[in-house]
């Protein structure tokens, strides 16, 4: 909503200054977004009279014309105008003059003639943005000598608010108006609205039927109206000044008393209606072209206004080309009309379209503006363009209308709610001055009339938030709630998800937040097996699936740093992924990490080598450990269709596949365009966060014993199967089991690998003699002989 | 014993020329190891008449003790040495960088959620977090925005169909907290939301922090304190101007969107702050008793308070980032710099 300061303070007028004024209705929460200027900055123009035009004697485009500026003598100035005419009043700058733009006016010859001044086009004194064709033509009673400036009140400005969507009361001067009275405890003087008598019979007959969407229908016929009237240039600057351009009379009036009293009207050439007027939902298949031109296929939850053979105008939305004022047209019918907000919200949206009319009516207009802004509209017709209006007809269901709306407030409860007890006057006054009558109904009580325009007001704290708005929020008090303490239990064993961050952060990644949503077909190169919820309305086609796994939100980091000679890149996100259909909908945290690039920062230090499986592998296990459960984890070789069939894991936690790790496919990485080898894995986030509580162990002051065997076994056994046939062998005294050496080569035959264990063993309460571990080492190496095939390498 | 002295001379020349500690010892045993020269001096004294032999004793043991001492001055002498070769060979250029120092790096968003989240967890506050495609219920009618309730325009929503959306916001955590528990309630809930923009200063997703205060005897007081108070914690400014504004929630009644003096040029008037001084960081309100209706919480005898901020807003202002975008690029060079 933007609107000349100027016309608000012919309402209501209180002595602040503009940005003064701009911060009080801010601060009452219509928040104002711009303070401009209504024109930009020039002097030295007057109002003059061309008394002649003659053509320029060497010049075809030119004239000479002489002006009489007030000042006594008539004044030469060539203008280059093609309307310029004598008997018209015109804006003149006068030699001396400066024009926006710091373009000051001097004597000058134009093809040999002198000329003193200029007479300006309404685009060269910065009132319109568009080049103006011509001069600017003012009205034969503008003052000639008078200064132009403070005549066309130029001094003004442009306040442009932004309405929240409960405020729809304040879509016009009237609404603002009321406000800025209430904020300043001031009364609000509105312009007279007298009825209109009828001068002749003639009305149009309406029919509703579709009265709970459109309670009340208000119209009149307006014949002979002159729609070649100028609007006066009062009217067309205060439209300018509100962001609508002036059209045609006819329009220019309906748009005025919107702005004006927030009624939005539309005007129908009186001869395009064909029998009656009828308030209908559209009917199947019919269609529209509207005032823009384009034309609409009409849903039958539209409401329209149609006549007997055809849809004129969508109700509230916009009007039709077809029965729109034009030039030809005499005679007018006026619509002012009550459609209910759930009538018109989502209406305009859903045909792409959004108007002043729809803005207003999806918040909620005034029922009981209908009658006072036909009367204002007719008054202004009549008075500028002339036309004999006939009687208002009104079709009107008082049972659809909004109903009467009394709340109870209570004096107890603004004092819990503000942590303020304010004085009854002071709630009463603003209640009052809101057009709130507050009637007391007991002590401490009240039962307050609710205003046909506030839509937003229903409840007690609806009553107590204008309280607060108009005292002010800043003079509230404020304090810091008292807390009763309470201490609640906190699952030691689960560990934070903030913890796994920072341990991947220790370990040289960075953290990575990539969109929710991806581009199917990444997601179907990373995840094929993947089924996840499809966006129906995406922004965008390459963000129109929701992820299934974290790797394509990561390898599409991966690649922009690739594209950005980022060729290091460790980076690891947290965040859901989406599986299954809609009704089987499962949405799994998860923590996936990707690597690429050499395994350090290029350094005096360290070597060049690339990252591989076994480095995003430490990484993972150091989560585990973190949990204190790693040895509930496995890794299992699996086969995954984004994965190298070599080198990927399914992830277990006891059991249970977890996760996946694994290097990307060569494939996948071809497609991609990415050369470099890229490490990935993603893992539920349950599973690593699930860890156990410590349980402590005496410690044995017995000497441990170390053993270490060397095992020869095929090359594809897996090394944990054979741990884990070690650990269950070693009998309950073994307190340690690593791994420190795998070979192949010299020594060992083809196609086998040979593996070097360290075992320890420690009993609690004795030493061990080696007779008993001996024991253990044998049943080991046949156990392991057994299930392997392993040999002790010689 | 004219020997004796030659060979004592011998001797002394040798443990000076010596250069090694093995070198040294060999001149020890040369001279008095078992076989040394001087050792078997000491042992050709039976040979000499009887009266002769103490003094001649005397003498070899003399020498001995002072070839004894050379050598041990010697060997000191060239430990001495050897140890500060060793030590100039060992000396490294301690201005080198140290091995494997790379570190990674936080999200800065994650940073801010972290910290909003710390501040407010410190003085009893839980953290709640629920589902990211959430059903029209949750995201709208629980609070209180109806179908065709023009604050549906406020949210462009991103659609799975007719009932299931991305949310909008977080509150609809809020909404399942209060279905689940009973007041009192104090909660933050962080996440992930959606909204279907995108432009200079619109992603599609972005984070939001909400929190909502449930208990008997809240007030719009209490709001303001809490706000207040965190707005001050979080950019560690005790004398940061704080304003609310009238506004409009749905679910909130009375609504305020709150306004800091602007962080970038303290009030004066910037580009960030449009010249105005001012810096919308947050909304915030009253729990709405419709809200509470939904709920199943009596709102005559608890009131709350609820109130919303932009996560990545909150980290543009405090880090200084200026293009909303960089946040979901996952540019390394733009990640580096929130370590």
């Amino acid at each position: 909503m933007k609107f000349s300061e100027q016309w608000l303070r012919e309402w209501v007028s209180p002595a602040l200054s503009t940005q003064a004024l701009a911060d009080q209705i801010t601060m009452a929460g219509l928040e104002v977004d711009a303070v401009e200027p209504v024109a930009s900055d020039f002097s030295g123009v007057v109002i003059a009279e061309v008394i002649s035009r003659e053509p320029h004697p060497d010049a075809d485009k030119l004239n000479v014309c002489r002006v009489d500026d007030g000042s006594g003598e008539p004044v030469q100035v060539v203008c280059g105008a093609p309307n310029v005419a004598a008997g018209q009043k015109v804006p003149f700058a006068r030699v001396g003059a400066v024009l926006p733009g710091d373009f000051k006016i001097r004597k000058a010859k134009l093809r040999g003639v002198e000329s003193r001044g200029m007479i300006c086009s309404a685009s060269e004194l910065g009132l319109e943005e568009e080049t103006s064709p011509g001069i600017l033509e003012l009205p034969p009673s503008a003052p000639a000598g008078d200064d132009f400036r403070a005549w066309l009140s130029l001094d003004d400005h442009t306040i442009e608010i932004d309405l929240t969507p409960n405020r729809g009361d304040c879509l016009s001067l009237k609404g603002v108006a009321r406000e800025v009275g209430v904020l300043n405890r001031m009364a609000v003087e509105s312009p007279a609205i007298a009825e209109q008598p009828a001068v002749c019979e003639d009305t149009f007959p309406v029919a509703v039927s579709a009265p709970e969407a459109c309670p009340r229908y208000v119209g009149r016929v307006v014949r002979g109206v002159d729609v070649g009237a100028e609007t006066p240039l009062w009217m067309v600057e205060r439209l300018r000044r509100s962001g609508v351009r002036s059209i045609n009379v006819i329009v220019d009036i309906t748009n005025y008393v919107m702005l004006e009293l927030g009624q939005p009207m539309h005007a129908f050439d009186l001869a395009e209606l064909v029998r009656t007027i009828e308030v209908r939902h559209a009917h199947d298949g019919e269609t529209l072209v509207l005032l823009d031109g384009q034309e609409i296929a009409l849903r039958p939850d539209t409401l329209v206004i149609a006549d007997a053979d055809k849809p004129l105008a969508m109700a509230g939305i916009m009007g039709g080309e077809h029965s729109g004022v034009n030039g030809a047209t005499r005679d007018v019918f006026l619509e002012s009309a009550f459609f209910t907000p759930l009538a018109v919200a989502g209406q305009a949206r859903s045909y792409g379209l959004h108007t002043d009319s729809s803005h207003r009516f999806e918040r909620g207009v005034d029922p009981a503006l209908t009658w006072q802004a036909i009367e204002r509209a007719t008054e202004l017709l009549t008075r500028i363009a002339g036309g004999r209006p006939g009687p208002v007809s009104e079709t009107a269901s008082p049972d659809h209308l909004p109903a009467a709306r009394r709340v109870r407030l209570r004096a107890e409860r603004i004092e819990q709610c503000l942590n303020l007890a304010l004085p009854g006057e002071e709630v009463v006054e603003i209640l009052d001055r809101l057009g709130m009558p507050a009637v007391v109904e007991a002590l401490g009580a009240w039962q307050v009339s609710v205003p046909s325009w506030r839509f937003d007001v229903s409840i007690e704290e609806d009553l107590i938030e204008e309280l607060a708005r108009i005292h002010g929020y800043n003079r509230l008090p404020a304090r810091r709630p008292p807390v009763r303490l309470g201490l609640s239990a906190d699952n030691e064993a689960r560990q934070p998800l903030a913890r796994l961050r920072r341990q991947l952060v220790a370990r040289d990644f960075q953290e990575a937040i990539t969109y929710s949503f991806v581009a199917p077909d990444l997601q179907g190169m990373l995840a094929p097996d993947a089924v996840a919820p499809r966006l129906a309305n995406p922004i965008s086609s390459d963000m129109a699936v929701m992820r299934a796994s974290l790797f394509p939100g990561l390898v599409k980091a991966l690649m922009h740093n690739l594209n950005r000679q980022q060729s290091r890149v460790r980076l690891f996100e947290a965040g859901l992924v989406f599986r299954g259909e809609l009704d089987s909908l499962e949405q799994v945290p998860m923590l996936g990490a990707l690597v690429a690039g050499p395994r350090s920062p290029e350094g005096w230090a360290g070597g060049r080598d690339t990252v591989d499986f076994f480095d995003l592998k430490g990484d993972l296990e150091s989560l585990f450990a973190l949990s204190g459960s790693a040895d509930d984890w496995r890794f299992e070789p699996a086969t995954h269709p984004a994965l190298h069939p070599g080198q990927t894991a399914r992830i277990l936690r006891d059991g249970r596949p977890v996760g996946w790790l694994g290097a990307l496919h060569p494939g996948v990485r071809h497609e991609l365009g990415i050369r470099a080898e890229v490490f990935v894995f993603e893992v539920e986030q349950a599973a690593l966060l699930e860890g156990r509580l410590p349980i402590f162990a005496p410690l044995s002051r017995f000497p441990e014993v170390r053993r270490d065997l060397a095992l020869v076994v095929e090359a594809t056994v897996p090394v944990q199967a054979l741990l884990d046939t070690l650990r269950e062998q070693a009998g309950e005294w073994l307190t340690d089991l690593h791994l420190f050496d795998v070979y192949h080569g010299r020594g060992v035959a083809e196609g086998h690998k040979s593996l070097a264990l360290g075992l320890t063993w420690q009993h609690p309460s004795r030493t061990l003699n080696d007779e008993e571990i001996n024991q253990l080492v044998e049943a080991i190496v046949a156990e392991s002989k057994h299930r392997f095939g392993a040999e002790l390498r010689g | 014993m004219e020997h004796l002295s030659t060979l004592v001379n011998e001797a002394r020349q040798a443990i000076q020329a010596a250069e090694t500690v093995a070198a040294l010892d060999e001149v020890r045993v040369r001279y008095l190891g078992k076989k040394g020269e001087i050792t078997a001096l000491l042992k050709g004294l039976g040979k000499l008449p009887a009266e002769e032999r103490p003094q001649a004793g005397e003498q070899i043991n003399q020498a001995k003790q002072a070839l004894n001492a050379d050598l041990e001055t010697r060997r000191r002498a060239l430990e001495q040495a050897a140890l500060e070769a060793r030590l100039a060979e060992e000396r490294v250029d301690v201005t080198l960088p140290g091995r494997g120092s790379a570190t990674g790096g936080l999200h800065p968003v994650t940073r801010t959620l972290e910290r909003i989240e710390g501040l407010f967890t410190h003085i009893g506050f839980d953290v709640a977090v629920g589902p990211e495609i959430e059903d029209d219920y949750h995201n709208f009618e629980a609070l209180n925005i109806p179908a065709h309730h023009p604050a549906r325009g406020m949210a462009d929503t991103f659609y799975f169909d007719a009932g299931r959306l991305l949310r909008t916001h977080t509150s609809p955590v809020q909404v399942r907290t209060m279905e689940t528990q009973a007041p009192p309630i104090r909660i933050v809930c962080p996440g992930r939301v959606y909204r279907s923009d995108s432009d200079l200063t619109h992603t599609p997703m972005f984070h939001q922090v909400e929190g909502l205060l449930v208990d008997e005897d809240v007030s719009f007081a209490d709001l303001k304190g809490t706000i207040e108070g965190f707005l001050h914690a979080f950019f560690e400014r005790d004398d940061l101007s704080v304003r609310f504004r009238p506004s409009y929630f749905p679910f909130t009644e009375p609504s305020a969107e709150v306004d800091i003096q602007c962080v970038m040029c303290s009030g004066e008037g910037c580009r960030v702050c449009s010249h105005s001084g001012w810096l919308e960081v947050m909304g915030c309100g009253m729990v709405h008793p419709e809200v509470f209706r939904h709920s199943g919480i009596d709102s005559e005898r608890y009131k709350g308070f609820a109130f919303g901020m932009g996560a990545e807003r909150l980290a543009m202002l405090r880090y200084g980032v200026n293009d909303l975008r960089l946040f979901f690029e996952n540019d390394l060079r733009f990640l580096r710099q929130f370590a």
